[in-house]
């Protein structure tokens, strides 16, 4: 079954695409995917900026961003056609996060929050805060309007789509009823404190077990402080939410052709499909081609053994065999085709569940990017898809 | 012969092994080849796995994981001792943990379901995410810790733990965890049980592997991700191994190998080859596979300098080969044997 093509550039193109969001599983290549795409629109005439959570170094280097420091910055070398322009910031969460207090509380208050240790903690190190401070970021610039496409790519979470249900987990946090608890009696009514009236006193005893009277006390002094701001940092992770629902968004989900991250890929297109989040297609990275591919990998390998024997007539070794060259070309295209076939079978497999998806395919490169020139192939290859996916030369 | 006699590997005396990597480089697939290789004669190993992604079970072929210790597989047999132990496997989740945690140190295992519902969890993981990293963290220390058997039975005291880790820009933070909430919690209940997760974690019966290909990226990370260990904890967590996994074969050597990465090989000699072994040369085909011979070459190259990069950080260095075909329990016990050849397990 042969996939739809993925359209990069009618994407790009199409002004009314506001943001793109690159999704998959840690080490298929988001950020590159991410940057080469910011890349290409800026070069045809969009206002682009790449917001990356967590880049390498390098390929932070190729974009020119050499610190973490939450500003978009304009990158330099991009041959821009009318109008375009690419900038490209690092998420900071930090920063981002102490922005939201500063925005939402009165001078004092915020300053309390600041200087918590619980908040402290929160704020810098816990795995988590990057998810929501990510589609913070996302929101501030998207309401900023002040560039027509944002792309981003998803932090290396631990479940991959914790950035989607971050939003939604911190708003039913908010409306818990442990909040209620820590905040004290007052706040929860009475209705509530009559059904939980005996056993109340058995959670608190309990929380105050586990967590100690201290910790117990420091958790509540940061929540009330936080209290606040909570409506309006629920408000705007809703707002965020629905952003990546508008027509506006388009998901790309980003895969190598190993059963790990094309499962995850189904995950992930299995939950865009129930958040009703819009999915523009896969993109399949790493692909191994053959520019040889007529050549089957059993006749290689056939081959291969063919030319052994001969150089070896009385089933001894002889160094330096005059076919080596040949040997080895031989042996490594069995492999190469072997290893495109079992992809091929990945894909495939893909396709056949999610056949409505639209693919493209880049092929491997040989060495990693780490420039806007390789950024820029890449982009290129992401839209060349001048054949489709899955119509390859003759052995896989 | 006395089963827990001790092999000469690189880790004696190491009873949790934390195996991280950056995302696709394998870690999972390594980890569960390093608890095949250490369940040698006897020995009851046990494979942690803590990021809910099922991966344990798939590759042994068993059904999705529940939270409690399940045999999986019998371990490598022992060279020429016959066979080897068994692996344990058990996914780790926060709320399993938590609820764990409570009852075996409180009692308080129906407080415990309570809790839950009443937004406990959510607590854990949305404002104290630092608490679920403590909780699973914890679980894999308590199995270490084990020297005998509890009241009913059911835990099984284990010779070494392994722990399908994090991914190594998250591992640092993760393992430190326990010494970043004991300065949070100060005193209480918490904090005692965060020492007693820091103490395991950061003494020598603690390593932390470090699983890799030959590209740029992941070595980089593994390299950051040793620096970063040592300046989190001031050498307090101890690195492992470097283990680098999918090493490509090469094909070429030496001055062939220069002389293919260069371009510089002769066509025609591949031609002739082909000729000599029944294969015209249509259109271009020896071409196209002198294409692909550079490419290959260029890569083998690549990956030389990769290995060089790696041994620079001075830690043990072990080679695991890249399987083509999807890894099955055949090629765990492959991967297993390559390990213990080498002295890593």
């Amino acid at each position: 079954m042969k996939p739809v093509r993925l359209e990069m550039d009618r994407i790009i193109d199409d002004r009314r695409t506001r943001i793109i969001v690159c999704c998959g599983s840690g080490g298929v290549g988001k950020t590159t995917a991410a940057a080469a795409i910011g890349l290409r629109a800026a070069e045809r005439g969009r206002q682009a900026c790449v917001l990356t959570v967590d880049p390498a170094r390098r390929l932070a280097q190729s974009m020119g961003l050499t610190s973490l420091d939450n500003i978009p910055r304009r990158v330099d070398g991009v041959e821009v056609a009318d109008g375009g322009s690419l900038h490209a910031m690092m998420l900071d969460m930090k920063r981002t996060f102490d922005e939201i207090v500063e925005a939402h509380a009165d001078p004092d208050r915020a300053a309390q929050i600041l200087a918590n240790p619980f908040y402290q903690s929160l704020s810098s190190s816990f795995a988590g805060t990057q998810e929501y401070m990510a589609m913070e970021k996302l929101g501030q610039l998207r309401r900023a309007e002040e560039w027509d496409l944002i792309v981003v790519d998803t932090p290396p979470s631990r479940s991959a789509l914790d950035f989607l249900d971050a939003p939604q987990r911190l708003g039913r946090f908010l409306d818990g009823r442990l909040i209620r608890l820590l905040t004290g009696p007052a706040k929860a009514g009475m209705s509530y404190m009559k059904v939980l009236n005996a056993g109340l006193a058995v959670m608190t005893g309990a929380l105050t077990k586990v967590l100690g009277t201290q910790l117990l006390k420091d958790a509540q002094t940061f929540i009330a402080a936080l209290d606040t701001m909570f409506g309006g940092f629920r408000e705007r992770a809703e707002s965020t939410y629905r952003l990546l629902q508008a027509p506006g968004t388009a998901f790309l989900v980003v895969a190598t052709p190993e059963p790990d991250a094309l499962r995850e890929a189904s995950y992930f297109v299995e939950r865009l499909d129930e958040e009703r989040m819009p999915l523009a297609g896969l993109i399949l990275n790493r692909v191994h081609t053959s520019p040889a591919g007529r050549l089957s990998a059993a006749r290689s390998l056939a081959a291969a053994e063919t030319l052994e024997m001969q150089t070896q007539p009385n089933g001894r070794l002889v160094p330096g065999s005059g076919h080596s060259i040949t040997v080895a070309a031989l042996r490594m295209h069995a492999e190469r085709m072997h290893l495109g076939r079992r992809e091929r079978r990945l894909a495939e497999h893909f396709t056949s569940a999610h056949p409505a998806v639209p693919v493209a395919e880049v092929v491997a490169q040989p060495e990693d990017v780490h420039d806007l020139e390789g950024l820029r192939l890449i982009g290129e290859i992401l839209s060349r898809q001048d054949r489709a996916p899955g119509s390859r030369g003759a052995g896989f | 012969m006395n089963p827990w006699r001790t092999r000469d590997t690189d880790w004696d005396g190491v009873r949790l092994h934390v195996v991280t990597g950056k995302g696709g480089t394998g870690k999972t697939t390594v980890a569960a080849a390093m608890a095949l290789a250490l369940a040698a004669a006897g020995r009851k190993v046990l494979l942690i796995e803590v990021e809910g992604r099922q991966g344990i079970a798939r590759l042994f072929d068993v059904p999705p994981l529940p939270y409690s210790e399940r045999k999986v597989a019998i371990g490598l047999g022992a060279d020429g001792a016959g066979q080897g132990g068994d692996v344990y496997a058990l996914a780790v989740d926060p709320e399993g943990a938590l609820l764990d945690y409570l009852e075996m140190f409180y009692n308080l295992r129906r407080t415990g379901k309570a809790l839950t519902r009443l937004g406990v969890m959510d607590f854990a993981t949305t404002i104290a995410p630092g608490l679920a990293d403590l909780l699973v963290t914890g679980k894999a220390t308590e199995a270490a810790r084990r020297r005998v058997d509890s009241r009913d039975g059911s835990p099984h005291v284990y010779h070494t733990v392994v722990m399908d880790a994090p991914p190594t820009g998250r591992i640092g933070r993760f393992l430190n965890v326990s010494t970043e909430v004991s300065g949070l919690a100060k005193v209480g209940p918490i904090k005692t049980h965060a020492d007693t997760v820091a103490k395991v974690i950061r003494s020598p019966q603690t390593v932390v592997h470090f699983v890799t290909t030959l590209e740029e990226m992941p070595v980089q990370e593994t390299l950051d991700g040793i620096a970063e260990l040592r300046e989190l904890t001031g050498g307090a967590i101890r690195p492992g191994g470097i283990i680098v996994n999918m090493a490509r074969p090469a094909m070429l050597e030496g001055a062939e190998l220069a002389a293919a990465a260069s371009g510089s090989l002769d066509v025609t000699e591949l031609a002739v080859g082909l000729k000599a072994a029944g294969i015209g040369d249509n259109h271009g085909l020896a071409a196209d596979l002198m294409t692909e011979l550079r490419e290959h070459a260029r890569q083998v190259l690549l990956q030389n300098r990769e290995r060089d990069e790696l041994r620079a950080a001075g830690r043990p260095l072990y080679e695991l080969p890249m399987i083509t075909d999807e890894i099955d329990l055949a090629g765990l016990y492959q991967l297993a044997g390559a390990l213990r050849r080498q002295g890593a397990a």
